[in-house]
Protein backbone atom coordinates (compact mmCIF):
# COMPACT_ATOMS: atom_id res chain seq x y z
CA UNK A 1 0.00 0.00 0.00
CA UNK A 2 0.73 3.44 -0.72
CA UNK A 3 1.65 5.63 2.13
CA UNK A 4 -0.52 8.44 2.31
CA UNK A 5 1.10 10.48 5.01
CA UNK A 6 4.74 12.27 5.37
CA UNK A 7 6.57 12.34 8.69
CA UNK A 8 7.98 15.53 10.08
CA UNK A 9 10.50 15.37 13.24
CA UNK A 10 12.71 17.72 15.22
CA UNK A 11 14.83 16.61 17.65
CA UNK A 12 15.94 18.39 21.17
CA UNK A 13 18.18 17.04 23.02
CA UNK A 14 19.57 18.06 26.49
CA UNK A 15 23.10 17.14 27.11
CA UNK A 16 24.62 17.62 30.24
CA UNK A 17 28.25 19.05 30.27
CA UNK A 18 30.66 16.95 32.20
CA UNK A 19 32.31 20.33 34.14
CA UNK A 20 33.45 20.11 37.54
CA UNK A 21 31.48 22.51 39.09
CA UNK A 22 27.74 23.47 38.09
CA UNK A 23 26.42 26.57 34.94
CA UNK A 24 25.97 29.50 37.61
CA UNK A 25 27.47 28.26 40.70
CA UNK A 26 30.63 26.17 42.35
CA UNK A 27 28.72 23.30 43.55
CA UNK A 28 30.42 20.18 42.16
CA UNK A 29 28.80 18.29 39.54
CA UNK A 30 27.87 14.59 40.61
CA UNK A 31 26.25 11.65 39.81
CA UNK A 32 22.71 12.35 40.51
CA UNK A 33 21.77 8.79 40.63
CA UNK A 34 23.93 8.04 42.85
CA UNK A 35 24.57 10.44 45.07
CA UNK A 36 23.20 11.58 48.54
CA UNK A 37 20.25 14.07 47.79
CA UNK A 38 20.90 17.62 48.30
CA UNK A 39 24.41 17.33 49.16
CA UNK A 40 25.81 19.41 46.55
CA UNK A 41 23.22 22.43 46.39
CA UNK A 42 24.25 26.50 47.47
CA UNK A 43 22.27 29.27 48.06
CA UNK A 44 23.02 30.11 44.44
CA UNK A 45 21.03 26.48 42.46
CA UNK A 46 18.65 26.24 45.20
CA UNK A 47 17.39 30.01 44.21
CA UNK A 48 18.13 31.49 47.46
CA UNK A 49 16.96 35.66 47.37
CA UNK A 50 19.99 37.72 47.12
CA UNK A 51 22.18 34.62 45.27
CA UNK A 52 23.63 35.75 42.11
CA UNK A 53 24.68 33.52 38.79
CA UNK A 54 28.67 33.57 37.24
CA UNK A 55 29.03 32.08 34.24
CA UNK A 56 31.00 28.61 34.52
CA UNK A 57 34.13 29.61 31.54
CA UNK A 58 34.42 25.51 30.99
CA UNK A 59 30.82 25.25 30.30
CA UNK A 60 30.81 28.04 27.14
CA UNK A 61 34.25 26.26 26.16
CA UNK A 62 31.85 22.84 25.88
CA UNK A 63 29.17 24.44 24.29
CA UNK A 64 31.63 26.57 21.65
CA UNK A 65 33.14 22.89 20.87
CA UNK A 66 29.86 21.12 20.25
CA UNK A 67 28.54 24.24 17.92
CA UNK A 68 31.74 24.25 15.99
CA UNK A 69 31.62 20.53 15.53
CA UNK A 70 27.99 21.01 14.26
CA UNK A 71 29.39 23.35 12.01
CA UNK A 72 27.34 25.95 13.51
CA UNK A 73 27.81 29.91 13.24
CA UNK A 74 28.38 31.17 16.92
CA UNK A 75 27.17 34.42 17.81
CA UNK A 76 29.59 37.20 19.24
CA UNK A 77 27.66 38.40 21.79
CA UNK A 78 24.81 36.33 23.06
CA UNK A 79 22.07 36.70 25.86
CA UNK A 80 20.90 34.70 28.86
CA UNK A 81 17.34 34.72 29.55
CA UNK A 82 14.94 33.71 32.06
CA UNK A 83 12.26 30.76 30.73
CA UNK A 84 9.88 31.09 33.82
CA UNK A 85 7.58 28.51 34.75
CA UNK A 86 6.10 27.17 38.12
CA UNK A 87 7.40 23.20 38.95
CA UNK A 88 9.06 22.32 41.91
CA UNK A 89 12.11 20.86 40.38
CA UNK A 90 12.69 24.33 39.58
CA UNK A 91 13.62 26.54 42.86
CA UNK A 92 13.63 30.12 41.45
CA UNK A 93 10.74 29.67 39.22
CA UNK A 94 12.39 30.43 36.55
CA UNK A 95 15.27 28.33 34.28
CA UNK A 96 17.99 30.19 32.97
CA UNK A 97 18.74 29.79 29.08
CA UNK A 98 19.01 31.02 26.28
CA UNK A 99 16.27 32.60 23.88
CA UNK A 100 17.03 34.92 21.23
CA UNK A 101 20.54 35.75 20.72
CA UNK A 102 22.12 32.01 21.67
CA UNK A 103 25.25 30.48 21.19
CA UNK A 104 25.01 29.47 18.37
CA UNK A 105 22.65 28.73 15.19
CA UNK A 106 22.74 27.41 11.85
CA UNK A 107 24.36 24.18 11.63
CA UNK A 108 24.29 20.51 10.59
CA UNK A 109 25.00 17.11 11.10
CA UNK A 110 25.52 14.08 8.52
CA UNK A 111 23.93 10.96 9.34
CA UNK A 112 23.86 7.78 7.67
CA UNK A 113 19.81 6.38 6.39
CA UNK A 114 19.38 3.39 4.19
CA UNK A 115 19.50 5.60 1.11
CA UNK A 116 22.61 7.33 1.90
CA UNK A 117 24.08 10.22 4.04
CA UNK A 118 21.50 12.77 4.60
CA UNK A 119 22.21 16.52 6.58
CA UNK A 120 20.24 17.59 8.91
CA UNK A 121 20.34 21.03 10.01
CA UNK A 122 20.53 22.00 13.45
CA UNK A 123 18.64 25.42 14.14
CA UNK A 124 20.37 26.59 17.39
CA UNK A 125 23.24 25.39 20.25
CA UNK A 126 22.09 26.88 23.61
CA UNK A 127 23.31 26.88 26.91
CA UNK A 128 21.20 26.65 30.11
CA UNK A 129 20.84 25.16 33.35
CA UNK A 130 19.42 21.72 34.63
CA UNK A 131 16.53 21.07 36.81
CA UNK A 132 16.17 19.27 39.89
CA UNK A 133 15.04 15.45 40.87
CA UNK A 134 11.99 14.53 41.89
CA UNK A 135 10.76 11.68 43.05
CA UNK A 136 6.83 11.00 43.14
CA UNK A 137 5.02 8.99 46.14
CA UNK A 138 1.42 8.76 44.85
CA UNK A 139 -1.48 8.30 47.33
CA UNK A 140 -1.75 5.57 49.77
CA UNK A 141 -4.72 4.16 51.64
CA UNK A 142 -6.15 7.58 51.62
CA UNK A 143 -3.53 9.85 52.51
CA UNK A 144 -2.72 11.86 49.75
CA UNK A 145 0.53 11.91 47.39
CA UNK A 146 3.24 14.37 47.48
CA UNK A 147 7.06 14.93 45.88
CA UNK A 148 10.41 15.21 47.02
CA UNK A 149 12.75 17.44 45.30
CA UNK A 150 16.32 16.27 45.26
CA UNK A 151 18.71 19.84 43.91
CA UNK A 152 21.97 17.82 43.18
CA UNK A 153 20.98 18.46 39.87
CA UNK A 154 19.54 21.43 39.44
CA UNK A 155 22.60 24.39 37.86
CA UNK A 156 24.34 21.31 36.26
CA UNK A 157 25.23 22.79 32.95
CA UNK A 158 22.78 21.55 29.82
CA UNK A 159 23.05 22.33 26.30
CA UNK A 160 20.10 22.03 24.02
CA UNK A 161 20.90 21.22 20.68
CA UNK A 162 17.97 21.59 18.19
CA UNK A 163 17.52 20.31 15.01
CA UNK A 164 15.12 21.75 12.36
CA UNK A 165 11.99 19.42 11.26
CA UNK A 166 14.01 17.44 8.71
CA UNK A 167 13.38 13.82 9.70
CA UNK A 168 11.61 11.50 7.67
CA UNK A 169 11.35 8.43 9.59
CA UNK A 170 11.81 6.80 13.09
CA UNK A 171 14.83 5.02 11.97
CA UNK A 172 16.20 8.47 10.75
CA UNK A 173 15.34 9.62 14.15
CA UNK A 174 17.43 7.10 15.74
CA UNK A 175 20.32 7.57 13.12
CA UNK A 176 21.06 11.28 14.41
CA UNK A 177 20.31 10.64 17.70
CA UNK A 178 23.53 8.12 17.65
CA UNK A 179 25.28 10.07 16.12
CA UNK A 180 24.79 12.98 17.83
CA UNK A 181 25.87 10.97 20.85
CA UNK A 182 28.92 9.81 19.57
CA UNK A 183 29.87 13.28 18.28
CA UNK A 184 29.82 14.42 21.99
CA UNK A 185 31.64 12.08 23.72
CA UNK A 186 34.14 12.63 21.29
CA UNK A 187 34.53 16.26 22.14
CA UNK A 188 34.87 14.53 25.88
CA UNK A 189 31.72 17.00 26.80
CA UNK A 190 29.20 13.91 27.77
CA UNK A 191 29.48 10.23 28.94
CA UNK A 192 26.65 9.78 26.50
CA UNK A 193 24.61 7.60 29.56
CA UNK A 194 21.13 7.31 28.58
CA UNK A 195 20.22 5.23 31.47
CA UNK A 196 21.60 8.57 33.89
CA UNK A 197 20.10 10.60 31.86
CA UNK A 198 23.39 12.81 30.96
CA UNK A 199 21.72 12.66 27.09
CA UNK A 200 17.83 13.42 27.04
CA UNK A 201 16.07 13.13 23.51
CA UNK A 202 12.83 14.36 23.05
CA UNK A 203 11.51 14.33 19.36
CA UNK A 204 8.44 15.90 18.24
CA UNK A 205 6.18 14.31 15.77
CA UNK A 206 3.46 15.32 13.04
CA UNK A 207 2.65 13.84 9.83
CA UNK A 208 1.38 15.15 6.86
CA UNK A 209 -0.43 14.05 4.02
CA UNK A 210 1.99 14.04 1.00
CA UNK A 211 2.30 16.95 -1.30
CA UNK A 212 1.27 19.16 1.38
CA UNK A 213 4.05 21.79 2.37
CA UNK A 214 2.18 22.93 5.73
CA UNK A 215 3.24 21.61 8.80
CA UNK A 216 0.60 19.69 11.24
CA UNK A 217 -0.15 19.67 15.18
CA UNK A 218 3.05 18.00 16.61
CA UNK A 219 3.46 16.12 19.74
CA UNK A 220 6.61 16.14 21.72
CA UNK A 221 7.74 12.80 23.45
CA UNK A 222 9.59 12.46 26.91
CA UNK A 223 11.39 10.40 28.85
CA UNK A 224 12.75 8.14 26.72
CA UNK A 225 15.89 6.82 27.85
CA UNK A 226 17.65 4.48 25.21
CA UNK A 227 17.32 4.76 21.46
CA UNK A 228 15.73 1.53 21.01
CA UNK A 229 12.66 3.46 23.40
CA UNK A 230 13.16 6.43 20.97
CA UNK A 231 12.51 4.67 17.83
CA UNK A 232 9.49 3.04 18.84
CA UNK A 233 8.26 5.60 20.32
CA UNK A 234 8.16 7.88 17.58
CA UNK A 235 6.87 4.61 15.13
CA UNK A 236 4.35 4.35 17.56
CA UNK A 237 3.73 8.01 17.68
CA UNK A 238 2.97 8.09 13.37
CA UNK A 239 0.89 5.32 13.79
CA UNK A 240 -1.22 6.76 16.51
CA UNK A 241 -1.94 10.33 14.26
CA UNK A 242 -2.14 8.26 11.59
CA UNK A 243 -5.34 6.51 12.84
CA UNK A 244 -6.75 9.90 14.27
CA UNK A 245 -5.94 11.34 11.17
CA UNK A 246 -8.24 8.57 9.01
CA UNK A 247 -10.29 8.66 11.81
CA UNK A 248 -11.03 12.55 11.29
CA UNK A 249 -10.15 12.85 14.74
CA UNK A 250 -7.96 15.95 15.98
CA UNK A 251 -4.67 16.13 16.94
CA UNK A 252 -3.74 17.63 19.94
CA UNK A 253 -0.77 19.24 20.56
CA UNK A 254 0.56 17.61 23.99
CA UNK A 255 3.63 16.19 25.75
CA UNK A 256 3.58 12.45 25.25
CA UNK A 257 5.41 10.08 28.07
CA UNK A 258 6.73 6.51 26.70
CA UNK A 259 5.18 3.54 28.32
CA UNK A 260 8.11 1.08 27.70
CA UNK A 261 6.26 -1.78 29.36
CA UNK A 262 3.17 -1.46 27.44
CA UNK A 263 5.29 0.18 24.48
CA UNK A 264 3.27 2.74 23.87
CA UNK A 265 2.76 6.59 24.05
CA UNK A 266 0.47 8.60 26.78
CA UNK A 267 -0.19 11.86 26.99
CA UNK A 268 0.82 14.10 29.95
CA UNK A 269 0.09 17.79 30.03
CA UNK A 270 -0.74 19.78 27.30
CA UNK A 271 2.01 22.07 26.25
CA UNK A 272 2.61 25.57 27.71
CA UNK A 273 2.40 27.80 24.59
CA UNK A 274 6.07 29.37 24.17
CA UNK A 275 4.54 33.13 25.31
CA UNK A 276 3.51 31.34 28.41
CA UNK A 277 6.88 31.09 29.47
CA UNK A 278 7.65 34.94 29.68
CA UNK A 279 11.39 34.96 28.70
CA UNK A 280 13.21 37.86 29.48
CA UNK A 281 16.70 38.64 29.64
CA UNK A 282 18.40 37.53 32.08
CA UNK A 283 19.29 40.56 34.12
CA UNK A 284 21.98 39.40 36.63
CA UNK A 285 24.31 38.07 34.01
CA UNK A 286 25.49 40.19 31.49
CA UNK A 287 25.76 39.93 27.87
CA UNK A 288 28.47 36.65 27.01
CA UNK A 289 30.92 38.09 24.63
CA UNK A 290 32.92 35.79 22.66
CA UNK A 291 36.00 36.86 20.81
CA UNK A 292 36.74 35.15 17.68
CA UNK A 293 40.09 34.55 18.68
CA UNK A 294 38.74 32.40 21.02
CA UNK A 295 36.63 30.60 18.84
CA UNK A 296 39.29 29.92 16.71
CA UNK A 297 41.60 28.51 18.98
CA UNK A 298 38.53 25.94 19.92
CA UNK A 299 38.19 25.24 16.66
CA UNK A 300 41.88 24.35 15.96
CA UNK A 301 41.94 22.15 19.13
CA UNK A 302 39.45 19.86 17.54
CA UNK A 303 39.82 16.27 17.57
CA UNK A 304 39.76 14.20 14.93
CA UNK A 305 35.90 14.04 14.64
CA UNK A 306 33.53 10.50 13.93
CA UNK A 307 32.41 11.41 10.45
CA UNK A 308 36.08 12.21 9.13
CA UNK A 309 37.24 9.00 11.27
CA UNK A 310 34.86 6.71 9.41
CA UNK A 311 35.54 7.74 6.22
CA UNK A 312 39.32 7.12 6.50
CA UNK A 313 39.13 3.96 8.40
CA UNK A 314 37.06 2.91 5.40
CA UNK A 315 39.41 4.22 3.08
CA UNK A 316 43.00 3.52 5.06
CA UNK A 317 41.89 0.03 6.15
CA UNK A 318 39.48 -1.25 3.84
CA UNK A 319 36.94 -1.97 6.21
CA UNK A 320 33.53 -2.49 5.60
CA UNK A 321 30.80 0.13 6.33
CA UNK A 322 29.53 -1.91 9.61
CA UNK A 323 32.86 -2.64 11.19
CA UNK A 324 34.25 0.68 10.51
CA UNK A 325 30.72 2.15 11.84
CA UNK A 326 31.61 -0.26 15.66
CA UNK A 327 34.99 0.73 16.02
CA UNK A 328 34.43 4.68 15.09
CA UNK A 329 31.18 4.65 18.15
CA UNK A 330 33.93 5.13 20.87
CA UNK A 331 37.47 6.95 20.60
CA UNK A 332 38.66 4.06 23.08
CA UNK A 333 37.68 1.59 20.28
CA UNK A 334 38.89 3.20 17.24
CA UNK A 335 42.54 4.24 19.17
CA UNK A 336 42.40 0.11 20.42
CA UNK A 337 42.34 -0.67 16.89
CA UNK A 338 44.72 1.84 14.98
CA UNK A 339 47.05 0.63 18.12
CA UNK A 340 46.50 -3.44 17.58
CA UNK A 341 47.00 -2.83 13.71
CA UNK A 342 50.38 -0.61 14.11
CA UNK A 343 52.09 -3.52 15.91
CA UNK A 344 51.23 -5.94 13.45
CA UNK A 345 51.50 -4.38 9.89
CA UNK A 346 51.92 -8.09 8.56
CA UNK A 347 47.86 -9.07 9.49
CA UNK A 348 45.39 -7.52 7.16
CA UNK A 349 43.40 -4.49 9.07
CA UNK A 350 40.07 -5.98 8.05
CA UNK A 351 41.52 -9.03 10.53
CA UNK A 352 41.94 -6.90 13.18
CA UNK A 353 39.10 -5.43 12.84
CA UNK A 354 36.79 -9.03 13.15
CA UNK A 355 38.49 -10.09 15.76
CA UNK A 356 37.70 -6.88 17.77
CA UNK A 357 34.02 -6.26 16.72
CA UNK A 358 33.30 -10.15 16.60
CA UNK A 359 35.34 -11.71 19.40
CA UNK A 360 36.41 -9.27 21.37
CA UNK A 361 32.61 -6.91 21.57
CA UNK A 362 31.03 -10.93 22.52
CA UNK A 363 32.96 -11.05 25.76
CA UNK A 364 32.31 -7.83 26.79
CA UNK A 365 28.69 -8.32 26.01
CA UNK A 366 28.45 -11.45 27.87
CA UNK A 367 30.22 -9.84 30.91
CA UNK A 368 28.51 -6.58 30.49
CA UNK A 369 31.49 -4.40 31.03
CA UNK A 370 32.72 -1.69 28.91
CA UNK A 371 35.35 -1.19 26.32
CA UNK A 372 37.58 0.63 28.66
CA UNK A 373 37.62 -2.22 31.19
CA UNK A 374 39.27 -5.11 29.14
CA UNK A 375 42.23 -6.15 30.46
CA UNK A 376 43.85 -7.03 26.58
CA UNK A 377 46.56 -4.56 25.50
CA UNK A 378 46.33 -4.04 21.77
CA UNK A 379 50.15 -5.58 21.56
CA UNK A 380 48.99 -8.76 23.02
CA UNK A 381 45.92 -8.85 20.63
CA UNK A 382 48.16 -8.35 18.13
CA UNK A 383 50.89 -10.76 19.64
CA UNK A 384 47.50 -13.24 19.25
CA UNK A 385 46.77 -12.94 15.86
CA UNK A 386 50.43 -13.03 15.05
CA UNK A 387 50.24 -16.96 16.33
CA UNK A 388 47.64 -17.60 14.82
CA UNK A 389 48.76 -15.71 11.25
CA UNK A 390 51.79 -17.83 12.06
CA UNK A 391 49.84 -21.19 11.78
CA UNK A 392 51.18 -21.87 15.67
CA UNK A 393 47.39 -21.90 17.11
CA UNK A 394 44.36 -22.44 14.98
CA UNK A 395 41.25 -20.23 15.21
CA UNK A 396 39.45 -22.42 17.67
CA UNK A 397 42.79 -22.15 19.78
CA UNK A 398 42.82 -18.62 19.36
CA UNK A 399 39.26 -17.96 20.53
CA UNK A 400 40.10 -20.06 23.68
CA UNK A 401 43.56 -18.10 24.65
CA UNK A 402 41.59 -14.76 23.49
CA UNK A 403 39.15 -15.98 26.12
CA UNK A 404 41.74 -16.66 28.64
CA UNK A 405 43.72 -13.15 28.04
CA UNK A 406 40.57 -11.52 29.02
CA UNK A 407 39.51 -13.45 31.98
CA UNK A 408 43.32 -12.99 33.84
CA UNK A 409 45.15 -10.61 31.80
CA UNK A 410 47.65 -12.82 30.33
CA UNK A 411 49.98 -12.76 27.15
CA UNK A 412 49.00 -15.72 24.61
CA UNK A 413 52.39 -16.66 24.31
CA UNK A 414 52.77 -17.71 28.12
CA UNK A 415 48.72 -18.69 27.69
CA UNK A 416 49.92 -21.22 24.76
CA UNK A 417 52.99 -22.57 26.04
CA UNK A 418 51.66 -23.08 29.60
CA UNK A 419 48.80 -25.25 28.19
CA UNK A 420 50.26 -26.79 25.53
CA UNK A 421 48.00 -25.32 23.15
CA UNK A 422 50.43 -25.12 20.04
CA UNK A 423 49.61 -26.09 16.93
CA UNK A 424 51.16 -29.49 15.47
CA UNK A 425 52.39 -28.58 11.98
CA UNK A 426 55.38 -30.79 12.22
CA UNK A 427 54.24 -33.43 9.41
CA UNK A 428 56.57 -36.49 11.16
CA UNK A 429 54.55 -36.49 14.48
CA UNK A 430 51.35 -36.33 12.65
CA UNK A 431 52.48 -38.70 10.58
CA UNK A 432 52.89 -40.69 13.33
CA UNK A 433 49.22 -40.05 15.16
CA UNK A 434 47.62 -40.86 11.88
CA UNK A 435 49.68 -44.12 11.47
CA UNK A 436 48.46 -45.08 14.84
CA UNK A 437 44.98 -44.59 14.74
CA UNK A 438 44.81 -46.77 11.45
CA UNK A 439 46.52 -49.40 12.98
CA UNK A 440 44.15 -49.59 16.46
CA UNK A 441 41.04 -49.36 13.98
CA UNK A 442 41.70 -52.31 11.66
CA UNK A 443 37.42 -52.82 11.22
CA UNK A 444 37.35 -48.94 9.90
CA UNK A 445 40.43 -49.16 7.51
CA UNK A 446 38.91 -52.75 5.76
CA UNK A 447 35.63 -50.62 5.37
CA UNK A 448 37.42 -48.01 3.96
CA UNK A 449 39.44 -50.39 1.44
CA UNK A 450 36.31 -52.33 0.44
CA UNK A 451 35.31 -48.75 -1.43
CA UNK A 452 33.91 -46.67 1.40
CA UNK A 453 35.92 -44.10 1.20
CA UNK A 454 33.68 -41.25 3.21
CA UNK A 455 35.57 -43.14 6.14
CA UNK A 456 38.60 -41.20 5.99
CA UNK A 457 35.96 -38.18 7.48
CA UNK A 458 36.11 -40.82 10.23
CA UNK A 459 39.83 -41.33 10.45
CA UNK A 460 39.96 -37.61 10.20
CA UNK A 461 38.03 -37.11 13.70
CA UNK A 462 39.54 -39.39 15.22
CA UNK A 463 43.07 -37.69 14.62
CA UNK A 464 41.75 -34.38 15.79
CA UNK A 465 40.32 -35.79 18.28
CA UNK A 466 43.65 -37.35 19.49
CA UNK A 467 45.40 -34.10 19.28
CA UNK A 468 42.57 -32.37 21.60
CA UNK A 469 42.26 -29.95 18.00
CA UNK A 470 45.60 -28.94 18.24
CA UNK A 471 46.80 -30.82 14.88
CA UNK A 472 46.88 -28.57 12.09
CA UNK A 473 44.08 -29.69 10.21
CA UNK A 474 45.19 -29.20 6.61
CA UNK A 475 48.52 -30.75 6.74
CA UNK A 476 46.30 -34.17 8.96
CA UNK A 477 43.92 -34.12 5.58
CA UNK A 478 46.45 -34.18 3.36
CA UNK A 479 48.62 -37.01 5.54
CA UNK A 480 46.12 -38.78 5.47
CA UNK A 481 45.00 -38.90 2.42
CA UNK A 482 48.67 -39.87 1.57
CA UNK A 483 48.86 -42.68 3.99
CA UNK A 484 45.27 -44.22 2.99
CA UNK A 485 45.52 -43.84 -0.51
CA UNK A 486 49.30 -45.86 0.24
CA UNK A 487 47.34 -48.79 1.70
CA UNK A 488 44.99 -48.80 -0.77
CA UNK A 489 47.86 -49.35 -3.88
CA UNK A 490 49.47 -51.78 -1.47
CA UNK A 491 46.05 -54.06 -1.68
CA UNK B 1 -5.39 48.79 27.84
CA UNK B 2 -7.67 46.57 30.48
CA UNK B 3 -6.49 43.00 30.82
CA UNK B 4 -9.59 40.79 30.88
CA UNK B 5 -10.75 38.15 33.40
CA UNK B 6 -9.65 35.47 31.43
CA UNK B 7 -6.21 36.41 30.85
CA UNK B 8 -6.02 37.24 34.72
CA UNK B 9 -6.99 33.89 35.53
CA UNK B 10 -4.32 32.33 32.93
CA UNK B 11 -1.86 34.59 34.60
CA UNK B 12 -2.98 32.95 37.83
CA UNK B 13 -2.46 29.41 36.26
CA UNK B 14 0.85 30.12 35.20
CA UNK B 15 1.60 30.95 38.75
CA UNK B 16 -0.09 28.12 40.22
CA UNK B 17 -2.43 30.72 42.52
CA UNK B 18 -6.04 30.50 42.43
CA UNK B 19 -8.00 33.53 43.32
CA UNK B 20 -11.35 34.51 44.20
CA UNK B 21 -13.45 36.55 41.70
CA UNK B 22 -13.08 39.48 44.02
CA UNK B 23 -9.36 38.93 43.84
CA UNK B 24 -9.48 38.48 40.10
CA UNK B 25 -11.33 41.92 39.77
CA UNK B 26 -8.78 43.59 41.96
CA UNK B 27 -5.67 42.09 39.99
CA UNK B 28 -7.33 43.35 36.27
CA UNK B 29 -7.80 46.75 37.89
CA UNK B 30 -3.95 46.94 39.27
CA UNK B 31 -2.13 44.31 36.53
CA UNK B 32 -3.78 46.99 33.68
CA UNK B 33 -2.55 50.17 35.31
CA UNK B 34 0.86 48.30 35.37
CA UNK B 35 0.35 48.30 31.93
CA UNK B 36 -0.64 51.08 31.12
CA UNK B 37 2.40 52.81 33.00
CA UNK B 38 4.36 50.58 30.93
CA UNK B 39 2.65 51.64 27.68
CA UNK B 40 4.08 55.18 27.98
CA UNK B 41 7.59 53.78 26.68
CA UNK B 42 5.32 53.31 23.24
CA UNK B 43 5.70 57.63 22.63
CA UNK B 44 9.70 57.21 22.82
CA UNK B 45 10.98 57.13 19.04
CA UNK B 46 13.77 54.37 19.27
CA UNK B 47 14.32 54.01 15.39
CA UNK B 48 17.78 55.03 16.01
CA UNK B 49 18.60 52.62 19.21
CA UNK B 50 19.63 49.20 19.09
CA UNK B 51 18.32 46.72 20.65
CA UNK B 52 19.38 46.75 24.54
CA UNK B 53 19.27 43.80 27.00
CA UNK B 54 20.92 45.76 29.79
CA UNK B 55 22.26 49.64 29.84
CA UNK B 56 25.53 48.42 31.92
CA UNK B 57 28.79 47.88 29.42
CA UNK B 58 29.90 45.50 31.83
CA UNK B 59 31.27 42.18 30.00
CA UNK B 60 29.87 39.47 31.16
CA UNK B 61 32.54 37.81 33.76
CA UNK B 62 33.03 33.97 33.76
CA UNK B 63 34.11 31.44 36.19
CA UNK B 64 36.67 29.29 36.33
CA UNK B 65 35.39 25.61 36.79
CA UNK B 66 36.34 24.70 40.41
CA UNK B 67 33.91 22.95 42.75
CA UNK B 68 33.54 24.80 46.07
CA UNK B 69 31.47 24.06 48.92
CA UNK B 70 28.24 23.50 49.11
CA UNK B 71 25.42 24.27 52.06
CA UNK B 72 25.31 21.42 55.02
CA UNK B 73 22.21 19.76 54.84
CA UNK B 74 20.80 21.21 57.88
CA UNK B 75 21.46 25.08 56.58
CA UNK B 76 19.99 23.83 52.92
CA UNK B 77 16.62 22.36 54.62
CA UNK B 78 16.57 24.71 57.34
CA UNK B 79 13.36 27.03 56.40
CA UNK B 80 11.88 24.05 53.79
CA UNK B 81 8.46 23.86 55.42
CA UNK B 82 8.52 19.81 54.96
CA UNK B 83 11.20 17.78 54.62
CA UNK B 84 11.66 13.47 54.05
CA UNK B 85 15.15 11.55 53.60
CA UNK B 86 16.46 15.03 53.51
CA UNK B 87 15.00 15.88 50.41
CA UNK B 88 11.89 19.05 50.46
CA UNK B 89 8.59 17.81 50.42
CA UNK B 90 5.97 19.03 48.65
CA UNK B 91 2.45 18.33 47.63
CA UNK B 92 1.94 16.53 44.14
CA UNK B 93 1.56 18.74 42.06
CA UNK B 94 1.08 16.40 38.69
CA UNK B 95 -2.06 13.88 39.62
Amino acid sequence: MKPNFETIIGLEVHAELETRSKMFCGCPVVDSTEAKPNIAVCPVCAGMPGSLPVVNQQAVEYALKVALALECQINNTSIFARKNYFYPDLPKGYQISQYESPLAHHGHLKIRTQSGEKNIRIRRVHMEEDTGKLTHIPPNNGKPGYSLIDLNRAGVPLLEIVSEPDIRSAEEARSYAVTLRTLLRYLGVNSGDMQKGVIRIEPNVSIRPIGSSEFYTRTEIKNLNSFRALERAVAYEIQRQQNLFRQGKTIVQQTMGWDESHQKTFPQRTKEEEEDYRYFPEPDIPPLVIEDEWIERIRAALPELPAAKYKRFIKTYRLSSDDADLLISAQSISNYFESTVSTCPDIPPRTVANWITGELFGLINQRNITFEDIKILPRELSALLSLLHHGEINTNTAKAVLTEMFETGNDPKTIVSKSGLNQISNIAQIAKIIHDVIAANPKELETYLNGKETVSQWFFGQVMRGTGGKANPKIVKAELNRQLLELKRKQ
Amino acid sequence: MKLSRKQVEHIANLARLSLSAKEITQFQEQLSSILDYFEQLQDLDTNDILPTTRVLSIPCRLRTDYPTASLPLDDLLMNAPDTENDQFRVPQILP
